[in-house]
């Protein structure tokens, strides 16, 4: 399963705010449904999220996400950005059962 | 998740977006005032400058895309801290918590979230000054008349 | 000319005069519709971006298993086949396809699975499995906006013919058939929902009541089970019948691949 999807503007222009979108592989389970067994799934959530960016001189977070059961599966989650400079933009989702992923994308102005 | 409790059935074809101040927080459970109340840490809140967009109507209570997005300049004197968004009858109050900084130049998220049932979602935002502002929407649920077990 | 003489020839012109009209309002007007038209703006939202369709996980896992050598014989698909994009556009428009080996058709899951097996030496990916899934789906983005083809195969005929009567039988304990809804009640509320006219246009398809992305033969088989019949086995010859058929009756709309739907 590709963990994650991220979609950034093609074009970027210097102190453009663009949409981030992130998408990530997860069932979310949320620790109420029954199995195929009718015994209950246990919960396994993502339960934190956060997109930092680094212009090499500094690191900021941009945007940060506490998530809760009521998150759908493979989360979806949008936001913007002012892209003042060309840097790297660094995602992280931490969860239950020691999930934890990290991607990193270049983020280069037209 | 999302499919379970009752469900009203209406012949309303809409993608609303922009839904009217539904009710204040005179009408909300304790449970739900209770956890607003976490989260506001005793500010007083105000209705405004939060706009929740999400469909009046839904096919399918598993993932209801949902956007939020918040009045404010988001200059270092004058800007949301966090937005935290509740339901009224999961099995859970709180959906999410979202934060900003500095490069986020407008308070707004999208997501797609899980509604139980018909019910109300309250989004409420947190200045860097302390006061809260915060939405109310109803959102009514229905599920596919099919249920099927096996998949 | 007898009154009668005259009544019947009255008739035969106005019967005749009928026949044109029907047909000529049949020829212009093509009233199918995929089931995208049903959902809200969100839900359309949701399907139409690819940065938000949950779909393009699998769509973009498909494109990295592509590239990797599997089984006895280490290749990847793209050591036979080349370039995804270039070189599988058009391919999902053509099936369920004729297998001639085998007599019979085939879906796309099943020549996917066949190559993995014959042609890489490797097992056989599960159905509904996240890797054929993901295969599925990678290969049949590349038909995105084709329109399925209605080429006719004299071969394809006795299946064509099964597939048309599985889906005008009745079935379960409701006793209902897909055409009672589909064709006859197609556009009326089934509960909360529309009912729609059942054209496989999106699969693979990710659908919010599984959470997830699923074949046409789940959601097949979720059907049966809805009108509380005994589903047939993923792989069943009913089932591909079924899909050959569906895929003929949508000849001509554009492929949505990968659809969302509630």
């Amino acid at each position: 399963m590709a963990r994650t999807l991220i979609t950034l503007p093609a074009q970027i222009r210097r102190d453009e705010v663009i949409e981030v979108r992130t998408l990530v592989a997860h069932p979310m389970e949320t620790g109420y449904r029954p199995g195929a067994d009718g015994k209950v799934l246990p919960r396994d959530l993502i339960r934190r999220f956060s997109c930092t960016f680094d212009d090499g001189v500094t690191k900021d977070l941009v945007f940060s996400a506490e998530l809760f059961a009521a998150i759908s599966a493979n989360p979806f989650l949008a936001f913007p950005l002012r892209a003042t400079s060309g840097g790297t933009l660094i995602f992280v989702w931490e969860g239950d059962n020691g999930f934890r992923q990290t991607e990193t994308v270049a983020l280069r102005l037209a | 998740m999302g499919c379970t409790g009752p469900t009203r059935r209406q012949a309303i074809a809409s993608f609303a977006v922009l839904l009217s101040p539904a009710a204040d927080a005179a009408v909300w459970p304790a449970d739900l005032a209770a956890a607003v109340a976490a989260f506001t840490r005793g500010a007083p809140l105000r209705e405004g400058r939060v706009t929740l967009e999400i469909a009046e109507l839904v096919d399918n209570g598993n993932a209801v895309p949902l956007s939020l997005s918040v009045q404010s300049p988001m200059t270092p004197a004058d800007h949301v801290v966090a937005v935290a968004v509740f339901n009224e009858r999961n099995p859970q109050r709180e959906v999410a918590l979202f934060g900003f900084g500095p490069r986020s130049a407008r308070a707004q998220v999208s997501t797609r979230i899980r509604l139980a049932t018909s019910q109300k979602l309250v989004a409420v935002a947190r200045m860097n000054d302390g006061s809260c502002w915060s939405r109310t929407v109803d959102v009514i649920v229905t599920i596919a008349a099919c249920i099927e077990g096996e998949s | 000319m007898s009154w009668r003489e005259l009544c019947r020839a009255s008739l035969a012109l106005f019967l005749l005069a009928c026949f044109i009209a029907t047909g000529a309002t049949a020829q212009s007007a093509d009233t199918r519709k995929s089931g995208f038209g049903s959902m809200g703006a969100a839900l359309q939202a949701m399907q139409r971006d690819d940065g938000q369709n949950p779909a393009m996980l699998w769509a973009a896992d498909g494109a990295a298993l592509w590239q990797r050598g599997a089984g006895s014989s280490g290749k990847s698909c793209a050591d036979c086949h080349g370039a995804l994009p270039e070189r599988m556009r058009g391919v999902a428009s053509r099936y369920p396809a004729f297998d001639a080996a085998l007599g019979r058709p085939l879906n796309l899951g099943q020549r996917i699975n066949q190559c993995v097996q014959e042609r890489q030496g490797a097992p056989a990916l599960a159905a509904e499995s996240s890797s054929l899934l993901s295969l599925e789906t990678a290969v049949a983005l590349q038909s995105r906006g084709l329109p399925l083809q209605s080429a006719a195969n004299a071969r394809l005929a006795p299946f064509l013919e099964q597939g048309r009567q599985l889906y005008a039988q009745r079935i379960g304990q409701l006793n209902l058939s897909c055409a009672q809804c589909h064709d006859e009640r197609a556009g009326s509320r089934l509960g909360g929902s529309t009912i729609v006219q059942g054209h496989p246009t999106g699969y693979p398809v990710y659908r919010l009541e599984w959470q997830s992305l699923g074949s046409l033969q789940r959601r097949l088989r979720n059907c049966m089970s809805g009108v509380r019949a005994e589903p047939y086995a993923f792989g069943a010859p009913e089932l591909v019948a079924l899909e050959l058929f569906l895929a003929r009756r949508a000849a001509g709309m554009p492929i949505e691949t990968p659809g969302v739907r509630p």
